[in-house]
């Protein structure tokens, strides 16, 4: 016997058999990476519930005018502070609101403002973030004297003062509410940037002459992902609590328009004498709010490799 | 030894399993063995065959989840089943280890003299202070760090790992044990310094004449240490004899793998390694078959009926391996044929080309980095400077693996660095396939220069984002040079064959992977954009060493196959040995000794090249004990300050033997690089 004989090609002798042709057809249909995530977080059923209710609650925002049976500032005289009935579904206020057309209303005014103050603030302190702590130099100077002045700034009364002004808009209080609520994200997403920065992935990706933007992200982002979910999440119930909070002060979202922080607002101090005024708005912000969490924890599951859902797909 | 001394440690059917939530772990599955009083037993095996939790079942120091079965007797007492209280009484005292880490062995807001009174009197109650003290500079000096009366006042941060490992071997010693337990001491540090705690253990050995149990994955530090050697995989012995039978008559396929799996500093010829295939199993219900089947090369029917015991071989009671067809192999061989059959690495058109004549891909002209030292938090004050790297010259021509080998902190990885970082140099040049890095301006000449060099990193892991998929790990680069979407998907499955991949695993994210097949995905990355450099740093130094085998084929065959030309950074002189052309040997940031290798290996020239190469363990115990070795003293002095003379004076062992005349010109005289040019130079006044 020779040697020969025994000769093999090394690469046969891999950590892997070599693979065989079915299997490599197979492989031509490539899952993506959205369908892999979106899979693990179908198995995650809390998720699902708390996606599903997010669900319901945007489709009754968006379809609930077309049941309603008076517009939210049309005055039922017939019908002062009635409790919940088959004519006005959710009860009236004392001035003869319908509540049912204003939880409608008040829900929209308040999920637009939370997505897009959670959505504006998570984009703007996750990029400038991360950016900062990439590039470093002066980019990171300018960036962090910014954020630590703003820290300083009594916000809080600049954005009354602001939103005042503008008359009630939720517009304006959208923008002023992203205004006040990225720095401390940003400054949390810039100290855990910097260990990032350091990882090997990086450097390759450096080496491989990506982009500095690119880096960021493409790399740096996704794995600060759970942090950015959570920062999401916390947005939408931060951004309904601060809001709620202005329109109690009479600085927020004004009459006619109403969102569902003012009508809790209004709700509370008749909490004993006509209860359905709180409960109703309460209960939707309830749902909001939680349905947030739950999918939050599943986003965050499903992004995260390491976790348990991970082993299964 | 006589027949009526009795062991010091005997373990008999010592199991361990873990709960997980996978199921029961069952990480140590029958270990027994005898250890007589000053004999040294090697437990060899690779991560996870369970030679740690071994040793931590004879600590007493499991985590609660272990359930530990079995006897473990100390002395002729029963181990299992005592209190924590009772084992404390043995730990430290009766029993010592010697942990792997010395960063962190240390408690740091201790001095070092603390910590070893505290090892002193935390046993004797009625030791008094001074006694204690002058015991423990007793201590400090028999393990050799100077000075011991001042050094007992520091702290930790203040020694070298090397010193702060010799001072946990002062306080394992404190006691005078029976038994010291050394778990990987060495694999933290570095070979020159490797070579001084194992000369101390076995120093230690004969002033306390306690046994001792040497945890390793090193086969070399067997050789060198060890009496008698137990191998270990997935959990139980399949291997164990004494040291010289181990090595000359390996009986077990697994043992017979993992010593044709290490490269040799000692060989000059290029033989391919021997890789095993496939990974360890999991230890969660494992079958009654050999857990080495599906690894196996001569793996019969048999083998998979029944899990095979440990017994004796060849007429001999101390030689037992756990092989049904053990007795059938003799030296490696089996019906004449080897165990493992050597796999074959195309030989290159290129090499025939004589060096001179092929085009040169990197060229690197005084490359030199400075770093500033400052102080002051607000205002920063310069006061002095770091010398990383000085003066680094040397050029790696086509289808060519150049070298540069180097303790930690020689300066190796800044060269890399400023290679990467394409650094403009101010008197010199870093040239890529001809370009020089001076003319790069903006991103697109950046992009064009990183088509031709790629990076291989160290840890298979961190250089893998965790949140993409393989796929799109690899087609990064592509993406980067903007290549069609068709033509990035069929490189793709291109790629992941050549480096031995399946390339309908693409969809998986990298912690499906092995380390192993995790740096594979790394170096299929870097040849994404087929570049004609590719840098590679340790890319094997994080890998088990059957594991190793196998990359290190990969990447001997595609140099061959593909014409790249590597540049290669490795502390471990036997991977450099065996895969490069060329070497240069760093040392406090310049080149000691540069030329081909098999000239600077085989006939070593610079006083710190043949330290560091008489300090690398073989694995051949007969050879090991022969070799001579020179040790050196010391540690790297700080590269802050600029040496008048030779770096390397304070640790050269020539330099000691030479006269006074000759000692004025090391001090004061910086060598040059001399000797054939382009060959073999190195830099020292008198060789």
């Amino acid at each position: 016997m020779s040697i020969a004989d025994h000769l093999i090609d090394p690469l046969e002798h891999g950590d892997n058999p070599p693979p065989s042709e079915p299997e490599l057809r197979a492989g031509r249909k490539r899952m993506s990476k959205w369908e892999l995530y979106s899979r693990r977080f179908a198995r995650n059923r809390p998720a699902l519930a708390g996606l599903a209710i997010f669900a319901l609650l945007v489709v009754f925002a968006v379809l609930g005018p077309l049941f309603q049976k008076y517009d939210h500032i049309e005055l039922d005289f017939l019908a002062l502070s009635d409790p919940p009935n088959a004519d006005h579904w959710f009860g009236t206020n004392n001035a003869g609101n319908d509540l049912y057309a204003m939880v409608v209303v008040g829900l929209q005014r308040s999920l637009m403002i939370a997505v897009v103050v959670s959505t504006g603030s998570t984009i703007i302190s996750a990029v400038v973030g991360a950016a900062a702590a990439y590039f470093g130099g002066w980019i990171e100077k300018v960036s962090l004297f910014v954020i630590h002045f703003l820290m300083l700034t009594p916000t809080f009364l600049l954005l009354s003062m602001i939103s005042n002004d503008s008359g009630g808009d939720w517009r304006v209080i959208a923008l002023v509410l992203i205004f006040v609520s990225w720095f401390f994200a940003a400054r949390t997403i810039w100290t855990l940037s910097l260990s990032l920065r350091e990882r090997e992935y990086i450097h390759a990706a450096r080496y491989m002459g990506v982009p500095g933007i690119t880096i960021v992200l493409r790399h740096m982002l996704p794995n600060i992902g759970s942090l950015l979910v959570i920062n999401f999440t916390l947005g939408v119930v931060n951004a309904v609590v601060a809001e709620t909070g202005l329109s109690f002060i009479g600085f927020g979202v004004k009459l006619p328009d109403v969102s569902l922080g003012s009508l809790i607002g209004i709700g509370a101090s008749t909490v004993s004498s006509a209860p359905w005024l709180f409960y109703f708005p309460a209960a939707v912000l309830t749902l909001l709010t939680v349905s947030m969490a739950l999918v939050a924890d599943g986003l965050r599951d499903a992004l995260d490799p390491t976790s348990a859902a991970g082993g299964r797909a | 030894m006589t027949a009526a001394t009795s062991p010091v440690l005997t373990v008999r059917d010592l199991t361990v399993s873990f709960a997980s939530e996978a199921g029961r772990v069952d990480a140590v599955r029958g270990v027994s063995f005898d250890l007589m009083p000053g004999r040294t037993l090697g437990i060899v095996g690779e991560s996870g065959s369970g030679k740690s939790v071994t040793s931590l079942a004879v600590m007493g120091l499991l985590d609660d989840n272990a359930r530990v079965g079995g006897s473990i007797a100390f002395d002729g007492q029963e181990l299992l089943g005592r209190t924590d209280a009772q084992l404390s009484k043995l730990r430290g005292n009766g029993i010592a280890m010697i942990f792997q880490d010395p960063l962190t062995s240390l408690t740091p807001v201790f001095t070092i003299g603390d910590q070893i009174i505290e090892a002193l009197t935390v046993h004797n109650g009625r030791m008094s202070r001074q006694a204690a003290t002058e015991r423990a500079i007793e201590l400090l000096r028999l393990v050799g760090i100077p000075n011991p009366e001042k050094r007992l006042k520091s702290f930790p941060h203040e020694f070298s790992g090397g010193m702060r490992q010799r001072v946990v071997i002062a306080i394992a010693m404190a006691n005078n044990p029976k038994l010291i337990i050394a778990d990987e001491p060495t694999t933290a540090l570095d070979v020159t310094i490797q070579a001084q705690i194992l000369e101390l253990i076995k120093t230690a050995q004969r002033e306390t004449g306690a046994a001792v149990i040497m945890i390793t994955h090193d086969m070399g530090v067997v050789a060198n240490i060890a009496d008698d050697v137990l191998v270990m995989y997935a959990g139980k012995p399949i291997e164990q004899a004494p040291v010289d039978e181990l090595f000359g008559d390996t009986r077990m396929p697994y043992s017979i793998g993992l010593l044709g799996a290490i490269p040799r500093v000692d060989k000059a010829e290029k033989q391919p390694l021997v890789p095993i295939k496939g990974n360890p199993p999991l230890l969660i219900d494992l079958p009654d078959a050999c857990p080495f089947a599906d690894r196996c090369p001569i793996v019969v029917d048999a083998c998979r009926r029944k899990e095979p015991e440990l017994l004796p071989v060849g007429g001999k009671a101390d030689h037992r391996a756990a092989c049904i067809r053990a007795e059938e192999i003799r030296g490696g061989r089996i019906d004449g044929a080897p165990v493992y059959p050597v796999p074959i690495i195309p030989t290159s058109e290129l090499v025939r080309t004589p060096r001179e004549e092929r085009p040169v891909t990197l060229q690197v002209e005084n490359l030199t980095k400075t770093f500033p030292l400052t102080k002051g938090a607000f205002l920063k004050r310069k006061i002095g400077e770091v010398h990383a790297v000085k003066g680094v010259t040397f050029d790696v021509r086509e289808g060519e693996t150049m070298a540069i080998v180097g303790e930690s902190g020689s300066g190796k990885t800044t060269t890399l660095l400023q290679i990467m970082d394409f650094v403009p140099q101010d008197d010199g040049d870093i040239r890529i396939v001809g370009t020089s890095v001076g003319d790069v301006k903006g991103g697109r000449d950046e992009r064009r220069l990183r088509r031709d060099i790629q990076i291989v990193f160290q840890d298979p892991m961190g250089a893998l984002d965790p949140r993409m998929t393989v796929f799109d790990i690899i087609a990064e680069p592509l993406r980067t040079i903007r290549e069609p979407r068709e033509r990035v998907e069929a490189r793709v499955d291109e790629l992941m064959d050549l480096v031995g991949l399946n390339p309908a695993h693409s969809d998986r994210f990298p912690t499906a992977f092995s380390g192993g097949q995790r740096q594979r995905i790394g170096i299929a990355r870097a040849l994404a954009t087929n570049p004609k450099v590719v840098v590679l740093d340790e890319p094997v130094s994080a890998l088990d060493v059957s594991i190793q085998a196998g990359v290190i084929n990969l990447l001997d065959e595609l140099k061959v196959k593909l014409g790249l030309s590597y540049l290669f950074v490795a502390h471990d002189l036997s991977v450099v040995r065996h895969i490069a052309d060329r070497v240069a040997v760093m040392y406090l940031g310049s080149f000691v000794e540069h030329g081909d290798v098999d000239e600077v290996f085989d006939n070593p020239q610079h006083p710190y090249t043949q330290a560091l190469l008489s300090a690398i363990p073989v694995p051949d115990p007969v050879k090991e004990r022969t070799r001579e070795r020179i040790v050196l003293s010391g540690d790297l002095p700080s590269p802050t300050e600029k040496p008048k003379g030779c770096p390397f004076v304070s640790r050269c062992p020539l330099y000691r033997t030479l006269g006074d005349a000759e000692r004025t010109r090391c001090e004061s005289e910086i060598p040059a690089l001399t000797g054939r040019e382009g060959v073999h130079v190195n830099a020292c006044h008198y060789r």
